[in-house]
């Protein structure tokens, strides 16, 4: 069952178009992952499906959950089960993380949420303010396992974090996928972000896309495309003729 | 007539150099006399309830208590050996040392608000931080002013004797039923060798209320002052510019000033001489302002070599019918200095807005989430309780950003 479906979507920012005519569909239950050098629309594409004002719809359309959501309002998006990691999140003054967690959800176990995260010591710092890199990721993480979200947009997830974190990282992503359950069970869907692909040896994605110049050029299996990818670089990419 | 008296009279029309003027004889100087009890508990209810709303709890974690009803003081009392609390009438008639006090720090000519106090009978508190004794609970204060129209007058001495530590809460308020009114309080702080003070006051006025705080603070070698202000309701005009002496070396002060404007005229801020060697002093002060004129200044001038200051004034502006002007100050007048200021007055930022959003939170959530966190600011050198209780202000959930 169709969870997301992007159909000939164009995107702007000012004068400049970032995605074109792009295509995407993602099924409940499945985890893709999104290839491509800086610059090609990675992020534009997560942020204009969390619905991030700042970018013009200059044509196509978004439906989640079978609705159009294409020009609805960021938190009606987040109420309706998007959720998303931010690359490179705002430090919020004065507001304790363990009190944002309870913002997102009330019944959210926030001691049980912040010990899964190895992030205790953190519950009573300002969301974001003061934290490393590797930190700021393990804040994310911590607040997408309150929300719980039925789409999981990770904006490179991995990128500055140490190895020890990145299998706690990549253990809170199969789960919020429920790539702990059996497939025919899984609900929950995820788009995720990656440079290098390190995060993909600690959690599941069961299908790649390669982006360049603001469309989806390649998709198939994350291991191969990886692997084409470490030997030809993303030009190879081009002529590649898997499909779309 | 004393020296007092005859400086006062002739400041009778003196404007204050700050501040929109205030017609003085458009209020009552005569208040009616108030009952005085012999316990906090024993106050009207809606008198302790206006003391809750600033955060003044009179009850037993205290280490002593003043209340003043319009000019009457009908409580003084501590309940801690190591502080006494007087109201100052009773204190300038046991006490002849307080004549060396008694407008030392404020002139009584400094303005026509400071000459009117001076020419009235002394009401406010006498609070005395005996030598060497630390209080762990807060003295706690309330000024209230609850008949229409009145000039309440008051003028306060604080002394922390050498060693002491002393921590105040002070909310000064009016019930809703108070149309319109004056409030003007000098008060004069003494910290001696190695004392440490720290005073917080809350204010909560009503629309058509004018308050005019006089201030003047010296702090002695090695003694440390942390001053809190707090203003989160409607004012018609507030002017205040709290002056501290950091007379002796090593000498510390920090001003903490959290406001939430939303009509009015408020004229705040806090100046400091740094006038000896190793002094620091610190003002952060944080604006939000969805209506009415905010004045934020802030001034330090280092005398000596050594002194260090930093200013802070932020400012969130959230409307197009308010302002907020910042006025950072520095005057070195020595070599080896280091003295800095930052200032800012903006909106929210875009980017924590949608990152709230992005988490399911509307758009006014997310405002108000914003303005509390930005209003919370990390008052050092308080006592957990009286911390918590500045929290439970700042965080009130009626606080809105719109």
């Amino acid at each position: 069952m169709r969870l997301l479906e992007i159909e000939d979507l164009s995107v702007s920012i000012g004068s400049k178009q970032v995605l074109k005519n792009f295509d995407l569909r993602i099924n409940r239950g499945e985890t893709h992952a999104l290839f491509g050098p800086n610059g090609t629309g990675k992020t534009t594409l997560l942020n204009v499906i969390a619905g991030i004002p700042r970018y013009t719809i200059d044509g196509g359309s978004i439906v989640f959950k079978g609705e159009d959501i294409t020009h609805m309002s960021m938190d009606e998006r987040a109420r309706l089960g998007i959720g998303m990691a931010f690359q490179r999140p705002p430090a919020i003054r004065g507001l304790r993380l363990k009190d944002l967690i309870k913002i997102i959800n009330p019944d959210a176990d926030a001691p049980a949420i912040l010990k899964k995260m190895d992030f205790e010591a953190f519950g009573d710092r300002d969301v974001n303010r003061g934290f490393s890199g590797g930190e700021v990721k393990r804040s994310e993480m911590v607040q997408l396992l309150a929300q719980q979200p039925d789409l999981v947009m990770l904006d490179e997830p991995d990128s500055g974090v140490d190895l020890e974190n990145i299998k706690l990282i990549g253990e809170a992503i199969n789960q919020l996928t429920q790539k702990d359950q059996r497939p025919s069970l899984r609900t929950k869907s995820g788009i995720i972000i990656t440079h290098f692909g390190h995060i993909l040896d600690y959690m599941k994605a069961d299908r790649a896309h390669v982006m360049l110049g603001g469309a989806i050029v390649c998709s198939g299996n994350p291991t191969e495309i990886l692997e084409q990818i470490k030997k030809s670089g993303y030009e190879g990419c081009v002529g590649c003729l898997c499909p779309a | 007539m004393s020296s007092i008296e005859e400086k006062a009279s002739k400041a009778r029309e003196k404007k204050a150099l700050y501040g929109t003027d205030v017609d003085l004889e458009s209020y009552e100087s005569e208040a009616k006399p108030q009952s005085v009890v012999e316990d906090a508990e024993d106050l009207p209810s809606v008198v302790k309830k206006a003391a809750m709303d600033v955060g003044v709890k009179l009850d037993s974690e205290s280490s002593g208590a003043y209340v003043q009803m319009d000019q009457t003081p009908v409580v003084a009392k501590s309940l801690f050996e190591g502080v006494e609390i007087m109201d100052m009438a009773s204190a300038l008639e046991k006490y002849d040392y307080l004549q060396d006090y008694w407008w030392k720090l404020v002139a009584p000519d400094a303005d026509k608000y400071t000459a009117d106090v001076a020419k009235s009978p002394p009401a406010g508190y006498f609070i005395r931080a005996k030598k060497g004794m630390k209080t762990v609970f807060p003295v706690k204060s309330c000024l209230y002013l609850g008949s229409t129209n009145l000039n309440q007058r008051v003028h306060n001495i604080i002394i922390a004797e050498e060693g002491s530590e002393l921590h105040v809460i002070t909310g000064c308020t009016t019930p809703a039923h108070v149309q319109r009114g004056l409030h003007v309080g000098v008060s004069e702080f003494f910290i001696q060798k190695n004392a440490k003070v720290s005073f917080t006051m809350v204010h909560s006025w009503g629309k058509e209320v004018e308050v005019r705080p006089r201030t003047g603070i010296t702090i002695a070698e090695g003694g440390s002052l942390s001053n809190n202000y707090i203003l989160l309701r409607p004012v018609k005009t507030l002017q205040t510019f709290p002056t501290a002496t950091l007379a002796g070396r090593g000498a510390v002060a920090s001003f903490n000033t959290v406001i939430y404007a939303t009509m009015g005229n408020i004229d705040v801020g806090s100046n400091v001489n740094l006038n000896a060697p190793d002094t620091s002093a610190e003002s952060i002060s944080r604006v939000v302002c969805v209506g009415g004129e905010v004045i934020a200044r802030g001034r330090m001038t280092g005398r000596v070599p050594g002194a260090r200051a930093h200013l802070e004034c932020v400012g969130l502006l959230l409307s197009d019918k308010g302002r907020i002007y910042s006025i950072p100050e520095l005057d070195g007048q020595s070599r080896d200095l280091d003295m800095s200021h930052e200032a800012a007055v903006g909106r929210i930022s875009e980017e924590e807005l949608e990152y709230l959003m992005s988490r399911g939170l509307s758009s006014e959530e997310a405002t108000s989430v914003i303005v509390r966190g930005f209003l919370d600011v990390e008052i050092k050198g308080l006592p957990e309780e009286l911390k918590q209780e500045i929290k439970n202000i700042t965080q009130r959930e009626d606080l809105k950003g719109s």
